[in-house]
């Protein structure tokens, strides 16, 4: 089954790092994604840029409002995310456990909705 | 290349039986297996054109052999390059062997399918070697199944391979102690890859393989070389008997049909009659097990000509023997549905009860749509409403969300007594030990 792991920092923070600290944490984040591959896990993901790189579009009316910045003003944004398919839930909440910003701030593992069904 | 179906039917039936012969006579089941696909391939590509060769089996192990041999060749170099030793070469070209293995070649596919199989492990890297090595499909093919990247696949497949490896499994069959054990794996893989398959079947996407078909093929494979096992032939009925209902478990836009609202007329007669046959021939014949009790109630269903005439007495009672045989919360879900049939929906919401303290349960969709459909046949359409709403919101499966919204959404909108809703197979494709 497939999860969604959301990575969630807070930008300023980050940004207030240490390069040492910052580096350490990339390369923790490196060695599971390298240990997900190897395991046949791993089905993607990537690093975002920063927040307010992010456009918000929302269609009222037929009328667009394009705004600059993320959807929700909030101290921590997504920042990363990677999808898995692993065996439950538990292990897709172990490897968010394991991820350094969720030492920090913060992970959120969430079900990929399958598009497959059985009747009831 | 597309390669024509009759060819393509030749090669999966041969590729247990070339893996076999390959890895008999050289090992390196990793490298073996590797080189097996290499020949498929270029089998599936020179055939259509140049004709099949007159001993198919043969020419196939004779490509795949000097692939193999290469690849132990090269390896060997690079190990001797690496070592910087100064060493021949071992001269001239592989020996080819005659096909002279004709008759191990059924058995080959059983042993493979105990090491495809291996409880070292994991189902779902069972599930894909097991697709590979017994039933010659490509790692794309198996990505493109499972809708995960073609990278993953072939990861968790070259994983597999490793472990095996690793666990020091020989190519020979388990020994006598381990041998039905063993089996039960064997068949656990193909009961979850017809799982796989008939949950795909909704997904309404054409490029997928069909994993029912294939499910179907390997079980029937199984049953030929061991006619006497009850188990086998039970669970060969229980996927007949659940893929006979294909043709009307959907709608044309994908929306599921449950059990008590299918269009009968449109089952599979013929997959029924085969299912049918089989279930009474080891329900009579050989010991009783798990899948030959759901074959029984597959078939039960199958046989009511439509869902009013159903013999809900007598699936209680199969439910009952399985909950003594298999006892999991998943079979006591099941048994609720039955026992809401014969001793009305007040019973079975005791029983239900029970479940919401078992952790493998608590919070589980079918567990609250069970709930609902208890509620409904009760008459009480509020809570109906209200527990389809919350199995929609738990169920991790699209058209199943859809199909519980759906259902809340008419209890809602409608007035009059509440009628019976779906039933059966409430807990999976081919209901679930």
């Amino acid at each position: 089954m497939k999860y969604l792991l959301m990575i969630y920092q807070n930008p300023a923070t980050w940004q207030a790092m240490p390069e040492s600290e910052k580096k350490a944490f990339m390369s923790q984040a490196g060695a599971i994604v390298d240990e997900l591959i190897a395991s046949g896990e791993w089905v993607g993901g990537e690093g975002l840029a920063d927040p307010s790189t992010a456009a918000s579009v929302r269609v009222r009316d037929g009328v667009p409002a394009v705004t600059d910045g993320p959807f929700a003003e909030a101290k921590e944004q997504v920042v990363g995310y990677c999808i898995v398919d692993c065996e439950s839930r538990d292990r897709a909440i172990e490897i968010a456990i394991r991820w350094p910003d969720a030492r920090r701030w913060g992970m959120e593992v969430r079900p990929i909705l399958s598009p497959d069904g059985v009747e009831m | 290349m597309r390669t024509d179906a009759g060819t393509e039917r030749l090669l999966r039936d041969l590729a247990p039986q070339v893996l076999g012969a390959v890895v008999r006579r050289y090992g390196h089941f990793d490298a073996a297996e590797d080189a097996v696909q290499e020949a498929l391939l270029a089998a599936a590509t020179q055939w259509p054109a140049q004709g099949v060769p007159d001993r198919p089996r043969g020419w196939l192990i004779t490509v795949a052999s000097r692939r193999l041999t290469d690849q132990l060749r090269s390896d060997e170099a690079r190990r001797r390059r690496e070592a910087a030793a100064v060493m021949a070469e071992p001269a001239g070209p592989t020996t080819v062997m005659p096909d002279d293995e004709r008759a191990s070649g059924q058995d080959d596919t059983l042993t493979l399918l105990f090491l495809c199989c291996h409880p070292e492990l994991t189902p779902a890297s069972q599930l894909a070697l097991t697709l590979r090595a017994v039933g010659g499909l490509t790692t794309g093919e198996i990505a493109r199944a499972f809708l995960v990247p073609e990278s993953t696949m072939a990861q968790r497949i070259s994983r597999a391979k490793q472990r095996i490896a690793a666990a020091g499994a020989r190519f020979t069959a388990p020994p006598a102690g381990e041998w039905a054990g063993r089996l039960r794996v064997v068949l656990h893989v193909l009961y979850l890859m017809f799982n796989e398959g008939y949950a795909a079947t909704s997904g309404g996407e054409t490029s997928r393989p069909e994993l029912t078909a294939e499910a179907i093929r390997l079980t029937r494979a199984v049953h030929r070389l061991l006619p006497d096992d009850g188990e086998v032939a039970g669970l060969l009925a229980l996927m007949l008997l659940t893929e006979a209902r294909r043709p009307a478990r959907c709608e044309p836009g994908g929306a599921l049909v449950p059990l008590a609202e299918q269009d009968r007329a449109r089952w599979d007669r013929k997959q029924i009659d085969e299912g049918l046959a089989l279930v009474t021939g080891a329900l009579t014949t050989a010991p009783l097990g798990p899948y030959q009790v759901q074959g029984a109630i597959a078939a039960v269903h199958a046989e009511a000509a439509t869902a009013a005439e159903t013999d809900w007495p007598q699936i209680l009672a199969l439910y009952n023997l399985l909950e003594r045989i298999t006892p999991s919360p998943v079979v006591t879900l099941n048994r609720a549905v039955a026992v809401a049939m014969v001793h009305g929906p007040g019973a079975a919401l005791d029983l239900l009860a029970a479940l919401e303290a078992d952790d493998r349960m608590a919070g589980h969709h079918r567990l609250a749509a069970v709930r609902a459909h208890c509620h409904e046949l009760g008459g009480d359409r509020d809570a109906a409403a209200a527990e389809y709403r919350a199995a929609a919101r738990t169920a991790t499966s699209l058209p199943e969300r859809r199909y519980l919204e759906a259902r809340a959404a008419r209890l809602a909108r409608t007035g009059g007594p509440a009628r019976a809703a779906g039933t059966a197979g409430i807990t999976g494709a081919a209901g679930s030990p």
